[in-house]
C-alpha cells in the first residue's frame, strides 16, 4: 500500500523535500490515528512531530481515562446526558454516538494490538483507561510498522497552499538544522491545544502551532472562550493531575479547612483563596490502605513528585496551585465543518485538541476521558477524509507558501520576552478564571499591540524561528480566546463571567471566531438533539 | 527539570537526544550527550523512562534548578524508580498491566 516515496532526503543537504498523499502534522494520539487510517486507505502517509512521537504531547507523560462505554443503549444514553448541563448544552448527539462507536472500536484494537490493559477478578479485561507511555509507546510502533515515515523534531511553521487549498506544509529540522517540505494532497492538523508554556505535564510543547496555521489559511476556529481550563498541581512540580484529588481536602496556611474546596465542583473556591492567600492539600479522603494502594497503581505519575521530595500526600499538608492548561483541557479549537473532520479550507482537516471538542463536550472537559476518545475518533474520521481527499484529486500545480504581509519588517524579537508578554495576560486567574469585559479588554488591547509589533518579526538566528512562531501562535491564540470570551457576555461552561454570572439562554449558540490581524466573530446555532436547558 | 545525567552508566546510545519533546540533550561528537537546554524542560520525565541503563534524573520541580549530582540521586535511590513504577525495568514487567483506575472508587 505504501509506495516508495518521491524523496530527496540526504543528511549532507539543508533541506527535506517529500512527496505524499497525507501529511499529519502532530504525533500525539490524534495525529497517530490519523497516519494509521490514512495509510490503512491506501495512502502514502508522512508523519512529522515538533518533539518525538511517542514522548511528545498531553497524553505519552501523563495517561488517561477513555470514554469507553460498550455499545448497550442504557450505558450510552448515561454516557451522553453525563455531561450535556455541565457544558451548557452546547454538544450535540449527532457527534456522540460516531464519537462513542469509533472510540470503542478503536480501544479494542488496541487490545488486539496487546496493549495490556489490567484485568479484573473475573478474568475481564478493564479498558477504561492507558497509560501515557506505553500507550504512545504502542502507537509510535503501530505507525512506523504501517510503513509511514516519521520525521521526529520536524517542527512544521506554515502550511502551503494552491489557489486556496491546502497541499502540504514546510518547517524546520531542529536538530539536524536546515528545512523541510512536504508537498501532499491533504494534510491533518495534530498539533493539540494551548497551554502556553505553562509547564502542565507534557504541555509545554502545545503552543497553538495548528490555529495559528490553520488560521492563516483561512480556516475557522470555534469555542476559543472555553479556555479557561487549570489544573491542581503541586507547586512544587509539573504534576497535573488531578483525578486523584477528589481524595483531597483543601487547607489555609494555618491548617483551616476551606469548606466547598474541591477538585470538580468546588475548584472555583480554591481559585477565589489562591486570589489571597497560598492554599494546601491533603489525600485525606483516601482513608484505608487499600484504597491508597489502589490510587497508586492507577496514577504512579502522580506520586513521583513526593516520593522524590519525601512528602506523605496522604498524611501531609502540601501546597497547590492552578497552572493553565488552556484549551489542551478546555474545549475551544479548529471548527469541523461535519464528521468528516474538514476544516473550512479544502484540503486541511483538525483532529484531536486542534479541533473543536464542543461537538461532544460543549464548553466544559472535565476529565481526561472525552479528550481521548476525542484524539481516537476524529484522528481516524480525519485520517479516512484526508486520504480520501488526497487520493481522488487530479494533479497540482502553483504552489504558493504565504508571505508574510510586510517581508520589510526584519526587526529583531525576542521570542521569550513575547512569551512572557503572553503568559502574563493569560496566567492570572483574576484575569482569565474570574472573567470581566474591562480585565478581559485591557489585556486584548495589548494582545493586539503585542501582535502588531510581532506577526511579521523574523529572527537572523536560526535556532530562534522555532521559539518565534511558537511565541506568535500563542499570542494569536490568547486574543481568539479573549475576542471570543468578550463577546459571551453570560457564563456558560468553563467561561465564567464574573459581570455576568448567570447563563443566557438567549446566547445558546456557539462562537466562531476567524481572521488574524482583525478577528471577526460570529454566532453559530445548533441542534443538540436533546435540548433541556429549562430544566436546569 | 532534567538534574542529572550519570556519565559513569551512559553508555552514550542518544536516545534521550531522540525522545526528549522538548530538545535539552545535544549529542556530541564523542561521549554522552550534555544536558544543553535544561530551561526547555518541561518536568515530563519521559527521557527517564526510556533512558535503557538509569542514567538519568528529572527534579520534580519544573521552574527552579536544585544543582544535583549523580552521587546526591545515587544516594537516595532515584536513579530508575520511575521506569521501575510503570513496569519498564526488566524486573518489573508484571507492574506493566496494574492499572488500577476501574477500582477507584466512585
Amino acid at each position: 500500500m505504501n509506495q516508495p516515496f518521491q524523496e530527496n532526503r540526504s543528511s549532507f543537504s539543508d533541506a527535506t523535500e517529500i512527496d505524499c498523499d497525507v501529511l499529519v502534522i502532530g504525533g500525539g494520539p490524534a495525529g497517530c490515528w490519523a497516519a494509521l487510517e490514512a495509510a490503512g486507505a491506501g495512502a502514502t502517509v508522512v508523519l512529522v512531530d515538533k518533539g518525538y512521537c511517542g514522548s511528545s504531547g498531553a497524553t505519552a507523560s501523563a495517561g488517561t481515562q477513555i470514554w469507553y462505554v460498550p455499545p448497550d443503549a442504557d450505558e450510552r444514553e448515561a454516557a451522553m446526558a453525563s455531561r450535556e448541563a455541565m457544558g451548557g448544552y452546547l454538544s450535540e448527539r449527532s457527534w456522540m454516538v460516531p464519537v462513542l462507536d469509533k472510540t470503542y472500536e478503536s480501544v479494542n484494537r488496541l487490545a488486539d494490538w496487546g496493549y495490556p490493559f489490567p484485568v479484573d477478578e473475573k478474568g475481564e479485561q478493564q479498558r477504561i483507561s492507558v497509560q501515557g507511555p506505553e500507550y504512545m509507546r504502542l502507537m509510535r510502533r503501530k505507525v512506523k510498522n504501517a510503513g509511514i515515515t516519521i520525521l521526529d523534531h520536524h517542527p512544521a511553521t506554515q502550511l502551503l497552499t494552491d489557489g486556496g487549498t491546502v497541499v502540504g506544509a514546510t518547517g524546520l529540522r531542529r536538530q539536524e538544522g536546515g528545512h523541510w517540505t512536504v508537498h501532499s494532497g491533504a494534510v491533518v492538523l495534530a498539533t493539540g491545544g494551548c497551554a502556553f508554556m505553562s509547564k502542565a505535564l507534557g504541555c509545554d510543547v502545545l503552543t497553538g502551532d495548528g490555529y495559528l496555521m490553520g488560521a492563516e489559511a483561512g480556516a475557522e476556529l470555534s469555542g476559543m472562550e472555553f479556555s479557561s481550563a487549570y489544573a491542581i498541581s503541586p507547586t512544587f512540580a509539573s504534576i497535573t493531575k488531578t483525578a486523584l484529588y477528589r481524595f483531597a481536602q483543601f487547607y489555609r496556611r494555618d491548617h483551616s479547612l476551606i469548606e466547598g474546596a474541591g477538585s470538580a465542583r468546588g475548584r472555583s473556591i480554591i481559585a477565589r483563596v489562591l486570589l489571597t492567600e497560598p492554599v494546601y492539600a491533603r489525600l485525606d479522603l483516601a482513608e484505608t490502605d487499600e484504597v491508597k494502594a489502589i490510587l497508586r497503581r492507577a496514577q504512579p505519575n502522580f506520586f513521583v513528585p513526593f516520593d522524590r521530595r519525601g512528602i506523605n500526600p496522604f498524611t501531609d499538608f502540601f501546597e497547590v496551585k492552578l497552572r493553565l492548561e488552556g484549551t489542551v483541557r478546555g474545549t475551544g479549537g479548529l471548527r469541523l465543518t461535519g464528521l468528516d473532520c474538514a476544516t473550512t479550507v479544502p484540503g486541511l482537516y483538525a483532529a484531536g485538541d486542534n479541533a473543536t471538542r464542543e461537538p461532544i463536550c460543549g464548553g466544559f472537559t472535565g476529565g481526561g476521558s472525552h479528550n481521548a476518545a476525542w484524539a481516537i475518533s476524529t484522528g481516524s474520521f480525519a485520517g479516512a477524509s484526508a486520504a480520501s481527499f488526497a487520493l481522488g484529486k487530479t494533479a497540482t500545480a502553483d504552489v504558493t507558501q504565504r508571505q508574510s504581509a510586510s517581508a520589510i519588517s526584519t526587526s529583531s524579537v525576542d521570542p521569550q520576552a513575547i512569551i512572557k508578554a503572553v503568559q502574563e495576560e493569560v496566567f492570572p486567574l483574576d484575569v482569565n478564571y474570574f472573567r470581566t469585559h474591562a480585565v478581559l479588554s485591557a489585556a486584548l488591547e495589548r494582545l493586539n499591540r503585542l501582535w502588531n509589533s510581532i506577526s511579521s518579526a523574523t529572527v537572523t538566528d536560526e535556532s530562534q524561528a522555532l521559539q518565534l512562531r511558537q511565541a506568535q501562535a500563542m499570542t494569536a491564540t490568547a486574543r481568539f480566546m479573549y475576542r471570543a470570551a468578550l463577546s459571551r457576555t453570560e457564563s456558560r461552561g468553563m467561561h465564567r463571567r464574573e459581570d455576568f454570572p448567570k447563563q443566557d439562554p438567549a446566547q445558546h449558540h456557539r462562537l466562531v471566531v476567524s481572521g488574524l490581524d482583525t478577528i471577526t466573530v460570529r454566532r453559530e446555532t445548533i441542534d443538540p438533539g436533546v435540548y433541556r436547558e429549562a430544566a436546569e | 527539570m532534567i538534574e542529572v545525567l550519570d556519565t559513569d552508566t551512559c553508555t552514550d546510545c542518544n536516545l534521550c537526544v531522540q525522545v526528549c519533546p522538548t530538545n535539552v540533550f545535544q549529542a556530541m561528537p564523542e561521549g554522552p550527550p550534555v544536558i544543553l537546554r535544561q530551561s526547555s524542560c518541561q518536568t515530563c520525565f519521559m527521557c527517564e523512562v526510556y533512558c535503557p541503563v538509569d542514567a538519568l534524573y528529572v527534579d520534580p520541580d519544573a521552574e527552579a534548578v536544585h544543582g544535583l549530582t549523580a552521587e546526591d540521586v545515587r544516594e537516595s535511590q532515584l536513579f530508575g524508580s520511575y521506569r521501575k513504577a510503570i513496569g519498564w525495568h526488566k524486573e518489573t514487567r508484571h507492574r506493566r498491566n496494574i492499572d488500577d483506575h476501574f477500582r477507584l472508587p466512585q
